[in-house]
């Protein structure tokens, strides 16, 4: 990315997030892409700095280059295979997780807790739940057995102190528990939203801010989070979205599908 | 699948070696084939989401008035609506279930489950994957890493059982085999004796195929045995798993099948808009104007409407025009 490149203060949530979020790939890296704000930045990412990137979809995708203008309404159509090297059979691409070729898992997330678990299933209890959601897909997969990352908006209501169902398991109760609870690898690295950058505390495994966007304050991503937030030591600012990445995200979604 | 969770193999042996498994023609009409599956069969449906569903042949068997089925597919969209609605099947096990994100959630899933009309039960898309594999491979489960540790794999404890394993003494779960007592698979191509080729995602096709107790195909166009023949590599899902085969042109609409049409928007968008704004009265208008209503499979297609169908089959054919 240019230093000098201009830069535009007018865009969305969502092509602020998709554009944050796009940035903590690094080129050369297997990425398993939900749909969505990850599908848009994990493509964004191939167009502005990281060319050999090779994205994997639940349906059975490795390696697609998604055509601007025509945005899957799913990772399991047709749209979704362009330029691709292979397509396998979607139980085989979700083992690639379980085999271990998979750097990073990519997804969305309704409801996020203070350890990076996700819940995509339940408003409410279980047997008896207030909202029904649609469910884990293939997020229960991913994030059992890869490095995660998650873009969503902040919203006090998604960032909650417990989430009512883990559908995608983070840190679970913190500290060393996802391991003792069978899981020995994988776990949440990064949440992106539209106020900031989080990782997560090596020992607690709490959620702590590690970089505003510009103009954000650390009260203001604190007033719109449901649990108290760790701070960074060195709390950092993000660089602005640049004129060449809005002007990409515009290219691959102009009927704003998936950042509107 | 009402009994036990996983069928004896024994049983399933038997199953197999009743059926005739010879060489024959199996070609028949929508209506032949509804008649193959049973009142409380459990069916799984092949496709992902919007792609290569076969809608046809759930058009078909709500219409032939079948009822209290089962129902599995690896990620469940539309047709799920349908089948709850009109009590097709008060089941559906998979592990998700809306139209698509660009919609947002089902209201008819959010209406039928969260009163408890009908049952949703999850399971992650890879756990689906291997039960239908299992099943393929004659064996009782098979044993994964995921689910384990969350809510997911919790709920469904009575029919995962934590394992360790007998090589490492590591702590895995067991997932049951799925052995369909139906599957309904569509695809681009077939001959008249069920060898089925098809093309791009295959999602669970193949393994489903191989679980179920019999196979419903429908495919876009029947071919010869020896256009099969001419390419059995392209050969994806073998005859003598297949019990019918019936041609029924744009028989995913309207969600799409690969290199023919791209889902049909403009329905997708229509039916949106009609249970967004009711649920109960949406679907049931939808059911009544697309699924009830028309005489045959042209007429729905004709309520589709000609250019829609155009359209989609120009975006459908854009996939080898690169």
């Amino acid at each position: 990315m240019t230093e000098h490149a201009p830069t535009s203060t007018v865009y969305t949530a969502s092509e602020l997030i998709a554009i944050m979020a796009g940035r903590l790939l690094t080129d050369g890296q297997i990425v398993f892409a939900g749909v969505g704000i990850p599908l848009l930045a994990a493509t964004l990412a191939q167009r502005v700095f990281a060319p050999k990137l090779t994205i994997l979809f639940e349906g059975g995708v490795i390696g697609p280059f998604i055509k601007p203008g025509e945005l899957p309404p799913s990772t399991n159509e047709q749209r979704c295979t362009r330029r691709a090297n292979m397509v396998l059979p979607s139980t085989d691409v979700l083992l690639l997780l379980q085999r271990g070729y998979v750097d990073v898992g990519f997804m969305g997330g309704a409801q996020i807790d203070r350890y990076g678990n996700l819940n995509s299933s339940f408003i409410g209890p279980a047997d008896k739940p207030a909202i029904r959601l649609p469910g884990t897909g293939g997020g229960n997969d991913i994030s059992s057995l890869t490095d995660m990352i998650v873009a969503m908006k902040h919203e006090k209501r998604r960032f909650v102190e417990k989430v009512d169902f883990v559908t995608s398991p983070g840190w679970l109760d913190g500290d060393d528990s996802r391991r003792r609870r069978g899981l020995p690898t994988g776990g949440m690295w990064r949440v992106v939203t539209d106020l900031a950058v989080m990782g997560f505390d090596a020992q607690t495994r709490e959620m702590e801010v590690l970089a505003l966007h510009p103009g954000v304050t650390f009260e203001q991503v604190q007033d719109n989070t449901g649990f108290t937030l760790r701070r960074a030591r060195e709390l950092s600012v993000t660089t602005p979205p640049q004129a060449e990445e809005l002007a990409l995200i515009r290219e691959l979604d102009p009927g704003r599908l998936y950042t509107a | 699948m009402s009994g036990p969770l996983v069928k004896d193999y024994e049983t399933l042996r038997r199953e197999i070696a009743a059926r005739d498994r010879g060489l024959r023609e199996k070609v028949m009409s929508l209506d032949e084939a509804a008649q193959l599956v049973a009142d409380g069969d459990h069916v799984a449906i092949g496709g992902c989401t919007l792609s290569r569903t076969p809608m046809a042949m759930i058009w078909s068997l709500i219409r032939a008035r079948r009822t209290g089925l089962t129902v599995s597919r690896s990620i469940t969209s539309t047709e799920g609506d349908l089948i709850f609605a009109s009590g097709l099947g008060r089941k559906i096990v998979s592990s998700w279930f809306s139209q698509g994100i660009v919609w947002g959630i089902s209201k008819v899933m959010r209406h039928h489950v969260e009163k408890g009309l009908a049952e949703f039960d999850e399971w992650s898309h890879m756990a689906m994957g291997l039960r239908y594999r299992a099943g393929g491979m004659g064996i009782p489960f098979m044993p994964v890493r995921s689910m384990i540790g969350s809510d997911v794999g919790r709920i469904r404890a009575d029919e995962v059982r934590p394992m360790r394993c007998p090589f490492t003494g590591e702590e895995l779960l067991a997932v049951p085999a799925l052995n369909p007592d139906v599957a309904l698979l569509h695809v681009q191509r077939a001959d008249a004796y069920g060898n089925a080729q098809l093309d791009g995602l295959q999602f669970m096709d193949i393994d489903i195929a191989m679980a179920a107790k019999k196979v419903i195909l429908t495919t876009e166009r029947i071919v010869s045995n020896d256009q099969i023949r001419r390419a059995p590599d392209h050969t994806r899902i073998p005859f003598f798993t297949v019990e019918a085969v019936v041609e029924v042109p744009y028989g995913s609409a309207p969600h799409e099948c690969y290199g023919q049409y791209e889902p049909i928007f403009a329905q997708l968008d229509r039916y949106a808009a009609l249970t967004a704004k009711d649920p109960i009265g949406g679907v049931k208008q939808y059911l009544d104007e697309m699924v009830y209503g028309p005489k045959d499979w042209a007429g729905y297609l004709a309520e589709v409407g000609l250019e829609t169908l155009l359209t989609a089959s120009r975006r459908g054919r854009v996939i080898y025009n690169d």
